[in-house]
């Protein structure tokens, strides 16, 4: 049997949440389908503060963040259904879905599909990269913060963005020793307050420094690390052994496209914006008429930008169904501003840049 | 540098090495190497190595990355038992 449901979002962390809750507003009922037991994305680890301004809830613990959004969308149970540990499976050009409900298969004809399924770790290739003991960050925050179960007692981080940066000062929150944090480009790449935080408890933060391999029989007992030259490449004789138990790899992420390519909805790559990304019209929509995508899956930026993201493609996929918020123009050009004011400044550039070449192909095609 | 310690699809458990050998061959097409190895086959379905090859292709044709094509995605996303589809499709004639 088929179901059929107009709207169906497909993952609950802060864009899929904000576009569902834009969807009820305008009277749009909706399917929300997350993978998790749990609805919030990677807001249900991140026990920090937000930056940002008021509007992206700034000064606020991502954990509260998601319980405010979660909050929202269960305002409206005549409008928005629930599927958690659900796993979309496939996506038809007919927008038909097959997802895995619990132990059931499913198959939901959609009228409109809003893809906010988030992102993936990016890996680093070094020799014995399998040992077990080498963690991503979200890995490590996911058994810290919500399983509460320490990764290893000795660890140096690989990554200096914001995760690697934040993760590391919850490591020590938790008692981990966090030896140092290595970052193979010649700067920092997270936020300074960040970086300082660290520094401040003795943290060596070694720029233009990489990992090399690591050592150990069964786990991963010490690692090697070397410095890089200007040109990326080792430079011999500056190799450093640190004895850890755990290696944490924060080296970025990539958005999630595989139910969009599966679809066929063009994608391209832009290095800027964390690899292949889909090509979208200002409203959010895919190159296939009717199929969204918002958040970290369209491009790899912060929370707060996947939230204003979430609320957009929340109100273009109603209208689109026929379903117009009161306020729909006055909310539209809002959002508009506000993702504007979060991609203003120096740490906007790269995402800047890479809407800049995203443009440039839709407007070409 | 150890090549075949350093795993470039961890869910198919495929080296640095393989995946040189077979550029070293001529088979320098994603899909290719995915036929040959099974590179992007296994549970994470490419999520994790897609990106390490495409750097490993793009350096050895010294061609920028945007220019190297990846794989066919196709559903299924992961593995489901075949009877949780059948008990799907029961009440379909």
């Amino acid at each position: 049997m088929i179901l059929n449901r107009d709207l169906v979002i497909i993952g609950a962390g802060p864009s899929g949440l904000c576009a569902a809750k834009m969807a009820a507003e305008s009277g749009q009922k909706v399917l929300l389908i997350d993978r998790n037991p749990q609805l919030g994305g990677q807001l249900i680890k991140q026990t920090h503060m937000f930056f940002g301004s008021e509007k992206q809830y700034a000064k606020t613990r991502g954990i509260d963040i998601a319980k405010k959004l979660i909050d929202d969308v269960k305002n409206y149970p005549d409008l928005i259904e629930i599927w958690d540990n659900a796993t979309v499976l496939g996506l038809y050009p007919d927008k038909v879905l097959t997802v895995l409900l619990g132990e059931t298969y499913r198959k939901v004809q959609a009228q409109a599909i809003i893809v906010a399924t988030g992102a993936s770790e990016k890996v680093l290739a070094f020799e014995n990269n399998d040992l077990p003991g080498i963690y991503g960050a979200g890995a490590v925050q996911t058994l810290m913060n919500v399983y509460g179960v320490k990764p290893g007692e000795k660890i140096v981080m690989v990554g200096s963005g914001n995760i690697g940066l934040i993760v590391s000062y919850q490591l020590m929150q938790a008692g981990v020793k966090v030896l140092a944090v290595i970052e193979a480009a010649p700067v920092i790449g997270g936020y300074k307050v960040h970086a300082s935080k660290l520094q401040r408890l003795g943290v060596d933060i070694i720029t233009s420094c990489t990992i090399k391999k690591a050592l150990g029989q069964d786990k991963v007992e010490s690692i090697i690390t070397t410095r890089l030259n200007e040109k990326w490449e080792e430079i011999p004789g500056t190799e450093q052994e640190y004895d850890v138990d755990a290696v944490c790899i924060a080296v970025g992420l990539s958005p999630l496209t595989n139910l969009l390519a599966m679809l066929g909805c063009e994608l391209k790559y832009i290095s800027e914006l964390g690899g292949l990304v889909p090509v979208l019209t200002n409203d959010y929509e895919t190159t296939i008429e009717g199929v969204y995508a918002c958040g970290d899956a369209s491009s790899i930026e912060e929370a707060s930008s996947a939230m204003v993201e979430g609320y957009i493609a929340g109100l273009t996929a109603s209208k689109k169904l026929g379903k117009v918020h009161p306020d729909y123009d006055d909310l539209i050009l809002d959002f508009r501003k506000q993702l504007e004011v979060l991609r203003s400044g120096p740490f906007g550039e790269k995402i800047r840049k890479g809407l800049a070449k995203l443009e440039g192909v839709r407007v070409g095609c | 540098m150890n090549k075949k310690d350093i795993i470039i699809c961890r869910c198919e458990d495929v080296t640095l090495e393989e995946i040189h050998q077979l550029l070293e061959q001529g088979y320098t097409n994603i899909e290719e190497l995915k036929r040959l190895l099974r590179v992007g086959m296994g549970p994470c379905q490419g999520t994790t190595c897609m990106q390490l090859i495409q750097r490993e292709v793009s350096k050895f044709l010294n061609i920028p990355i945007e220019e190297v094509k990846t794989q066919k995605v196709r559903p299924l996303t992961m593995g489901v038992k075949l009877n949780a589809i059948k008990e799907g499709a029961s009440d379909e004639s």
